[in-house]
């Protein structure tokens, strides 16, 4: 049993997402939310206690008619990896219950430690944190349909986009089946990347260099993963907080908008 | 006008007074005081006795409810008529999961008609093959929702045997009893028999620290602590970190995500 275990290459999952080419459907949200057995009440009107682990957020450049222009923007869970895998949310959790797993690079959330103090939804600079603030009800008959590889969350816990784990875990065991240890770039894919029909979403390991998101993106991975890709962009980059979902853009007003800027920033550093 | 040490000064000398008075009779009251003490330690022992039957004896037998299975199965019976042994039922299907306890449309291959003449057999065909009802079988290792397992990681890759975690299942002639946690509604043997927690086999126990422990034993610690007459889950932290990145479940810090989805 010992010897079997070879050394397995640590990955860092990631994901790339093309802003040019997103029309705000929404197919990821519901594949997502379907995928995931994300509860929802009968009025989801009320936006700050609805659960959506991937959330379209639309962005405007917010000039008059003909110049306008509109961006929608999917935002998973970051995987933040800050430095060393600290986490904002990792670092202030105090049960353990979310943690960055090394060996995929995904931030893990363990619905049975949380106990609910959403100090990880205030550390969370991204708001891909959510509260179950009751307990989910399925509407007659859907209980049947919900996916048996994800656990559903009780009330009182948070919860959060996994970049769909269960399925890095079945992609394992067809792996095993076969004798492989290591996945093929196609074999493990999340739900909204297999769903966008614009094919916006590119997601994989962000360490091999042979993968589509190492190639759109090029992370600097000795300088926290920042973008080679003069279109790349990650959102909040100047926190550090090291995140593994880019975003690319040829419009130069999206790329800014992907973080906070004071006034003319952009124009001192030329003096 | 008097302070209060001078108040405590008089109640004191009060009470000296009064013992002084009752000293006469003192022999005779002695006597008669062991009588109350008596009826406590009686009390005390009853009581004891009392918690520790329940708590030990009655409070298990009501906390697990008994159930039969739909047929009683013989393991031993089936072995020995099947070409491939176990795993002519429980097998791996090829995308790497566990077919784990069988459909009714594999006991359909050998059980169209009743053959023999156990009643089991009779019922069985009548009731589930007949009507193509699939059988509500009672799953004794059945983990919460919360856990991840996976069989081919363990048998094929890890190259255990089944009874290391499900005992010699194999050989039995009948099923058991199934008995069912009235609150959690889990089996009992993911808690064990032992209302103490304590383990003889690997088989005995399903919860998280037998897995940690094998996990432990395998893993992470040096060879000369293997042979300890305690779990090895009661050493001291941290543990040795082991070589590979791939088994290091109840070891890292980071590793809960390995078993829980």
């Amino acid at each position: 049993m010992k010897e079997e275990h070879k050394h397995v290459k640590t990955k860092k999952y990631g994901m790339v997402i093309d802003l040019d080419k997103c029309t705000g459907c929404g197919s990821c949200m519901v594949a997502c939310m379907s995928e995931n057995n994300v509860p929802f009440k009968k009025d989801e009107t009320n936006k700050l206690d609805s659960i959506t682990w991937l959330r379209i957020y639309k962005l405007t450049n917010g000039k008059k008619f003909p110049e306008t222009d509109i961006c929608y923007i999917p935002r998973p869970c970051m995987q933040c990896e800050g430095e060393h895998g600290h986490a904002p949310c990792v670092s202030v959790c105090p049960a353990t219950a979310t943690d960055y797993n090394h060996e995929t690079g995904i931030v893990s959330q363990i619905y049975t430690r949380c106990f609910g103090c959403r100090y990880c939804m205030a550390a969370c600079p991204y708001h891909a944190r959510y509260f179950n603030w009751w307990d989910p009800v399925w509407p007659d008959g859907m209980e049947k349909s919900l996916s048996p590889n994800v656990s559903p969350r009780m009330r009182g816990v948070v919860e959060k986009c996994s970049f769909c784990f269960h399925r890095y875990q079945l992609a394992k065991n067809k792996a095993y089946a076969q004798g492989r240890r290591e996945l093929k770039e196609d074999e493990y894919q999340t739900a909204c990347t297999q769903a966008c029909p614009a094919g916006a979403i590119t997601f994989g390991d962000l360490n091999n260099h042979n993968h589509a998101v190492y190639k759109l993106a090029k992370p600097d991975n000795k300088h926290g993963g920042r973008p080679r890709n003069p279109n790349a962009f990650r959102l909040l980059e100047k926190l550090g907080t090291n995140p593994k979902v880019y975003y690319l853009s040829t419009r130069e007003w999206v790329r800014r908008a992907g973080d906070n800027y004071i006034k003319d920033e952009g124009k001192l550093e030329h003096h | 006008m008097s302070t209060l040490d001078d108040k405590a000064k008089e109640v004191s000398a009060e009470a000296v007074d009064e013992a002084e008075t009752e000293s006469p009779t003192e022999v005779n009251e002695k006597k008669q005081d062991n009588g109350p003490w008596g009826y406590i330690i009686l009390f005390f022992i009853i009581g004891f006795a009392a918690s520790l039957v329940i708590g030990w004896g009655i409070f298990p037998k009501v906390l697990y409810s008994q159930k039969k299975q739909p047929i009683d199965f013989n393991h031993v019976l089936h072995v020995a008529a099947v070409e491939e042994g176990c795993e002519s039922c429980h097998f791996f299907r090829e995308d790497g999961s566990f077919s784990g306890v069988p459909k009714l449309a594999q006991c359909v291959e050998c059980h169209e008609e009743v053959q023999g003449e156990d009643p089991n057999e009779a019922k069985f065909v009548e009731e589930y093959v007949a009507k193509g009802r699939e059988v509500p079988w009672l799953v004794y290792s059945k983990q919460p929702d919360c856990v991840f397992f996976s069989h081919i990681a363990h048998v094929n890759m890890g190259k255990m045997e089944c009874d290391t975690c499900h005992g010699h299942i194999g050989e039995s002639t009948h099923s058991k009893v199934y008995e069912e946690n009235r609150i959690t509604g889990y089996s009992r043997d993911i808690w064990g028999k032992n209302i103490a927690g304590l383990k003889k086999n690997t088989w005995d126990r399903m919860k998280m620290d037998d897995c940690a422990e094998c996990h432990a034993e395998n893993k992470a610690v040096p060879k000369t602590v293997e042979t300890l007459p305690w779990p090895i889950s009661w050493m001291p932290r941290p543990y040795e970190k082991p070589a590979s990145s791939q088994v290091r479940v109840q070891i890292d810090k980071d590793a809960c995500f390995v078993c829980h989805k």
